[in-house]
Parts: C-alpha cells; sequence; structure tokens
C-alpha cells in the first residue's frame, strides 16, 4: 500500500518536472535569454594584497591611518560611517589624546538637543561617539545627491563580495563607455548622471569619481598620495572599519589551533591505548 | 532495554549509594552512555556523527544564550545590536561568529549522519523510531535555523524571511491568509521578528528533548553497525564507556579543530555578503539564496517551473520541496530488503552514491544562476531525487540479490583481521 501510494507520488513529480524539462530545454533553444552588457563587460576585483587579508594577516596601521584621512577628507564628505566610534581610532595607532582632537575638529558635529529650548542643536563631537553622518537623513542625503543614496562604509568590504580588493577596483574603475559596448547593447547607454564603471555590478554608478588627481589629499606620514595609493588606502581602512577584530581573532585562532591539534593527538593516543586489546 | 550482558551500575561510594536510591540520575547516564550501554566492536569513524550533532546542540544554545543577552529582536535596531556584539561586546565577534558558523557545522554533520543512516540501513526494523524521530528533529533544526538567519535583520535575512514565508500563499485559497498570520502584518516586520526570535530561543529545546527520544529509542534495539547483522553475543559487543568514549572523543577534537578554522580565519566564508547591508523591504537583493544547508531543497523549489495539470507551478515546487523531506518518514516501508548494510547491496550502493552526487548538483543549482542550463540541470537532479526515493528503492529492494551475509560480527572483524572465529575465542577480554 505504501509503496504504490509512494510510487503515485514519484510518478507524479517525475511528470511534472518531465514537463517542466521540456519547457526549459523548448524556451532555451525557441527564445533563448540574451547576453547582457552586465555579463560581457563587468570585470572582478584584482588582488591588491592587504597584509591583512590571508590567514594570520594584521594591519598596516601606517597604511590604515592614511586611509582613515582619505576617508575624513573625501569620502566622510557624502558616506557614513555609524558603527565606528572616535574611541575606536585608539586601535588603528592615535593617542587618546589625538583621538579626542581628531573628534574635535571633525567638520560634522553631533546632533543633540538644546538644553535650554529642547530644540535640534549640533555640539561638538568626542571619543564616545560614532562618527557623524553627513545628512540629517535619507531623504537629505537623496536630495544632496541626485536621488542616489550613498551607503553607510562601516561594513562596505564585509558588504562586497571580495570587497577590500573591490573598494579599490571600483575607485580605480572610473572610465568611458567602450564603444563596442554601446555598439552591441545600445539599450545599455550610460544615463546622464550616472558614470561608467565596470567594476560595479551594473556597470553604472551614481557615484561620481571622488579620488580624480594624484596629490588630492596630502598625506601626514609623507607618502606620495597617487589616486592608486589613496585606493588601496582607503580600502584598507574600510577592511578595518569593517572587522576592527581581525588582529585578535587571527591570534585567538593560532592558539586556539595548535591547542586542538595537541588535544587531538593526545584523544587519538587514548583511544589507541583503550582499544589496544580488542579487535574491530 | 538493552542487552542481559551489559554491566550494571554498582555505586560504591555511600553518597552515590543515597543519591541512586533517592533519584537513579547516575544510573541513567550510566546505562545510556556509560559502561551499562554494550555497543557492537565494529564501530567506524562514520558513528562519531551522532555525538558530534549533540555537541554541536550544546554549543550553539551555549553560545546563543549568551548572544540574546547583547541582541535586541527589533526591526529598529536589530542589525545595529548585531554590530554592537560585534564590535563593543568583550569577545562578541567570537560569540556570534561560533554561533552563526556553529550553525554550519551542526548542520553539516546532521547530513553526514543522515547519510551513514541511509548507507547501513539504520532506518529499517527494529529502529524505524529511532529513524523517525531523527527526521522530526532534522524539520526542528531547519526551522530553528531559518528563524536564527532571519534575526540579524540583514537584506538577506529580511528577503529570505519574504520567500520562506510566501510558502504558505501556494496553498489554494487560504494561503495568503495563513501567511499574514504567521508574520503579523503584510511582510516580514517587527511582529515577525520578534515570533522569529521567540521560536529561536525555544526550538532549540524541543530539539534536545526530541533527541533524548531519540536516544532511548536507540537504546531499546541498541546500536546498528557496518555490518548491519544483529549482535549474537557477548563478543560481538564492547561497552560505549570508554571504548566508544574514547573513540568519540577523537571525533570531537577533530570537530573543534575545523570549527576553530572556520571561525577564527574564515568566518565569512559560508555567509553571504548581502546579510552585512541593512534590511531594506524598498530593494530587493539581485540574488535571493538561502544558506548552503537549504540549497537542495531550494533547487528543488526552482525546478517546478511549468504549470502541470491543474496545479500552478508554485504549488507544485512547494509541495515537492516540503515532500522530499517529508518522503523519508515513509523510508522504513519503502525499503523493504531485510539486508541493511550497503554494504552487501550491490545495486542500492550504486543508486546510493547517485543519490549523493544528485543531492550535490542540486546543492549547485540551489545557488547557482537560473540560467537555461542550471535550470535543467535542477530538474533532472530533481526528477532523480524523487525517482530514487519513491521508485527506484521500493523497486531495487525487492529484485536485488544481495551479497553473503557474516553470520555474525565477530566473524567479520576477524575476518578483516585475516582470522577465523575458532582462532582468538577469548575475543572480548
Amino acid at each position: 500500500m505504501v509503496r504504490t501510494i509512494a510510487l503515485l507520488i514519484g510518478a507524479a513529480f517525475v511528470a511534472a518536472l518531465g514537463f517542466a524539462l521540456f519547457g526549459t530545454i523548448k524556451t532555451a533553444i525557441t527564445d533563448p535569454a540574451p547576453e547582457s552588457a552586465e555579463h560581457v563587460f563587468h570585470v572582478h576585483p584584482e588582488d591588491i594584497g592587504l597584509k591583512s587579508a590571508g590567514l594570520l594577516g594584521k594591519f598596516d596601521l601606517q597604511q590604515v591611518q592614511r586611509g582613515f584621512q582619505v576617508y575624513k577628507e573625501v569620502c566622510s564628505a557624502c558616506h557614513s560611517l555609524k558603527y565606528v566610534h572616535f574611541r575606536d581610532l585608539t586601535k588603528i595607532g592615535y593617542s587618546a589624546g589625538q583621538v579626542k582632537a581628531i573628534a574635535e575638529a571633525w567638520v560634522i558635529e553631533q546632533p543633540t538637543i538644546n538644553p535650554e529650548t529642547g530644540e535640534a542643536a549640533t555640539r561638538k563631537n568626542v571619543p564616545a561617539d560614532p562618527f557623524p553622518s553627513p545628512f540629517a537623513n535619507e531623504i537629505a542625503a537623496r536630495a544632496a545627491n541626485n536621488n542616489a543614496l550613498p551607503p553607510d562604509l562601516s561594513l562596505i568590504t564585509k558588504a562586497r563580495e571580495d570587497g577590500s580588493n573591490y573598494v579599490h577596483a571600483l575607485l580605480m574603475g572610473y572610465r568611458d563607455q567602450p564603444a563596442e559596448l554601446v555598439k552591441d547593447f545600445p539599450g545599455s547607454k550610460t544615463p546622464k548622471g550616472l558614470h561608467y564603471n565596470p567594476a560595479f555590478a551594473n556597470l553604472n554608478i551614481a557615484m561620481p569619481p571622488p579620488l580624480t588627481q594624484d596629490g588630492q589629499i596630502t598625506y601626514a606620514d609623507g607618502t606620495k598620495a597617487t589616486k592608486d595609493q589613496m585606493a588601496r588606502d582607503v580600502a584598507a581602512f574600510l577592511t578595518w572599519s569593517a572587522e576592527p577584530n581581525l588582529e585578535s581573532r587571527h591570534g585567538a585562532g593560532l592558539a586556539t589551533v595548535v591547542f586542538l591539534a595537541i588535544f587531538l593527538f593526545l584523544v587519538w593516543g587514548a583511544y589507541q591505548n583503550v582499544w589496544r586489546d580488542q579487535k574491530h | 532495554m538493552s542487552f542481559p550482558w551489559a554491566k550494571h551500575y554498582e555505586p560504591k561510594q555511600p553518597l552515590m549509594r543515597w543519591l541512586d536510591e533517592k533519584l537513579p540520575l547516575p544510573r541513567l547516564v550510566y546505562n545510556s552512555i556509560g559502561a551499562g550501554y554494550p555497543v557492537p566492536r565494529n564501530l567506524n569513524y562514520w558513528w562519531n556523527f551522532g555525538v558530534l550533532a549533540g555537541v554541536a546542540l550544546v554549543c550553539q544554545i551555549i553560545t546563543g544564550v549568551v548572544l540574546a543577552m547583547h541582541y535586541a529582536p527589533n526591526a529598529l535596531v536589530a542589525f545595529g545590536s548585531t554590530e554592537h556584539i560585534m564590535r563593543d561586546v568583550n569577545g562578541g565577534w567570537f560569540l556570534r561568529y561560533a554561533h552563526a558558523n556553529g550553525a554550519s557545522m551542526f548542520l553539516f554533520v546532521v547530513y553526514v549522519h543522515i547519510a551513514r543512516g541511509l548507507y547501513y540501513g539504520s532506518y529499517k526494523a527494529p529502529r524505524e523510531m529511532v529513524w523517525l524521530l531523527g527526521v522530526v528533529i532534522f524539520l526542528l533544526m531547519m526551522a530553528t535555523a531559518f528563524m536564527g538567519y532571519v534575526l540579524p535583520w540583514g537584506q538577506m535575512s529580511f528577503w529570505g524571511a519574504q520567500v520562506i514565508t510566501g510558502f504558505f500563499s501556494a496553498i489554494p485559497g487560504v494561503g495568503e491568509t495563513i501567511r499574514v498570520w504567521l508574520l503579523g502584518g503584510f511582510a516580514p516586520d517587527n511582529a515577525a521578528l520578534n515570533r522569529f526570535f521567540s521560536l529561536h530561543y525555544l526550538l532549540p529545546f524541543v530539539i534536545a528533548g526530541v533527541i533524548i527520544l531519540h536516544i532511548w529509542a536507540l537504546h531499546i534495539p541498541g546500536s546498528n553497525n557496518p555490518t548491519g547483522v544483529d549482535v549474537k553475543g557477548e563478543q560481538d559487543t564492547v561497552p560505549f564507556h570508554p571504548y566508544y568514549t574514547a573513540k568519540d572523543g577523537v571525533g570531537v577534537g577533530a570537530f573543534f579543530l575545523v570549527f576553530a578554522l572556520l571561525v577564527f580565519f574564515a568566518p565569512n566564508l559560508l555567509g553571504h555578503p548581502d546579510n552585512y547591508i541593512e534590511a531594506n523591504p524598498l530593494s530587493t537583493p539581485a540574488h535571493i539564496v538561502p544558506e548552503w544547508y537549504f540549497l537542495p531543497f531550494y533547487a528543488i523549489l526552482k525546478s517546478f517551473t511549468f504549470n502541470f495539470l491543474w496545479i500552478p507551478a508554485k504549488l507544485w515546487g512547494v509541495l515537492a520541496m516540503f515532500g522530499s523531506i517529508l518522503l523519508l518518514f515513509f523510508l522504513p516501508w519503502l525499503d523493504s530488503s531485510p539486508v541493511r548494510s550497503a554494504s552487501y547491496r550491490p545495486k542500492y550502493r550504486v543508486f546510493l552514491g547517485v543519490l549523493l552526487l544528485d543531492v550535490l548538483v542540486l546543492g549547485y543549482v540551489g545557488g547557482a544562476e537560473p540560467i537555461a542550463r542550471n535550470v535543467i540541470m535542477g530538474q533532472i537532479a530533481s526528477m532523480y531525487y524523487f525517482a530514487h526515493f519513491l521508485i527506484i528503492l521500493p523497486w531495487i529492494s525487492r529484485s536485488e540479490r544481495p551479497l553473503p551475509l557474516p553470520t555474525s560480527i565477530t566473524e567479520a572483524v576477524l575476518a578483516k583481521h585475516g582470522e577465523t572465529a575458532h582462532a582468538e575465542p577469548a575475543l572480548a577480554h
């Protein structure tokens, strides 16, 4: 009885699938899906070899500090960093005093309430504050950016496939739209107000090129600020901001794995010992 | 329960004797996972995975309970509270990565445990109840894992919840009403997040309860073994402790080593980048995919692309997806072969190998883009999945001619060592 019912149900599913299979093959032959411009022209990021990549990677704090400078002088005009606090900067090598000075001098102030009138106001940042958003809210951000919303950057390198390399590739990816793209895919011409960038998933990004020329900023440590250097450095900084505990994770991981390897060896020895007289 | 030669619990300490009279809990442990439980002597490492699943559940409960002390189940702050755990809670990153990857470890060892059962016929008489309870545990785990994935309230959390609860809207007539009732709204929102959190906290303890029943049901006939031959006498078994506690210890060591490598060196390997973007009902991700352990079932769901007979494609997909798991409940009666172990079933073994490959193909298709090639692969693989359990297995279990079975476990063990049963009579000592 069970087997008869099973046979009938099995036959029904196989028949429904067979029918769907036939339909899929027929559609694939008579009406194949057209190739898309994204499919042909999208480029995957190349490896920029950050020191934090790899099994036991550590941050290059000098580079992360330079990247912070790029964020501060370029990105922070539009992008928030809301899950990072000023106090976190002590972890990339700034002293408590420096952090206090950075927070106090930050151009965008922290929203607060006027204690006398109860009206909305702003005050200077302190180390305990998160980085303030450059816009009061999403509508203000969109209004200032051609209706596009600049994403928060705290987690950006974890929120994109191959994120650290992606940030560099995106910043370096701006170029004129290739003539053959427009020729092959006339519908995919970059719309007005967007910018062609093959590192971006759909090829057209709302963000105008943020790094426009070498020497756009002057690095505090004297490193030559080429476009490529700035893109690498800010990628390093955003890798830190997304995963600030990476170094302690790697360190704890090494200790744990060594411990467990010894544990496994001892347990295996105990197992051999317990079973030494038993055939199995 | 258990064999007549099982060792008896004899407390020597006065305190333990007193305890045994009032509450014989140590006796229960002794008889379940101590020296009082005789186990076939020939279990291989595939038998470690049941214990490993228990270890994984304990890890999930411990990390989960602590995470719940810091997490806020409210749609406005859930994503931020997860980041607070990652950045500001002492060791919070470890707790969260251990819990997220712990789910993968749990599902992985359970899949191996199920595959072990399929190969060695552990679902057959007299262990049908063990198998049925196991399928119940598997279903509870899937529900728990799904609801847990929703809690960080990232993009995949939200859209995964949208897709999965959307299954209920495939029910003719009342489907949409049921979906709205389950979610507490027209789309996943605060009401859904709150109930998911509540159930995500509850279900692991239900799982723990069903595990107790699972082990209880197992101890009535005793453990199966790689030959599938019944235990004939004392020489076929060894006490669980110290023999299998030692062997399981090796498995536990290897389990934690793999677990540590994932947590410390590749914590986001099995996750999806989109779940680091806060949930946004107005922006649909390019590809909505579930976690890896649901991909084969997701592939079955997606394979029904055309309406057939009077049933719409979506309903076919949902029926098939639930059916693909529910059919496991009938497995002990679909397979009528009296031989348990696939080692002695030359044809079943081949089809089981194909099934394993088939499920891997389904897993690939479940996560791949729905281009024609992948859809076709998924449809063929889904056909085989149902054909295997519902058509091939009932047929083959009658038609195949099994290989000769060893007369006892001891004989099989000695044959492996190139000896005969008479050569070494004092085997159990």
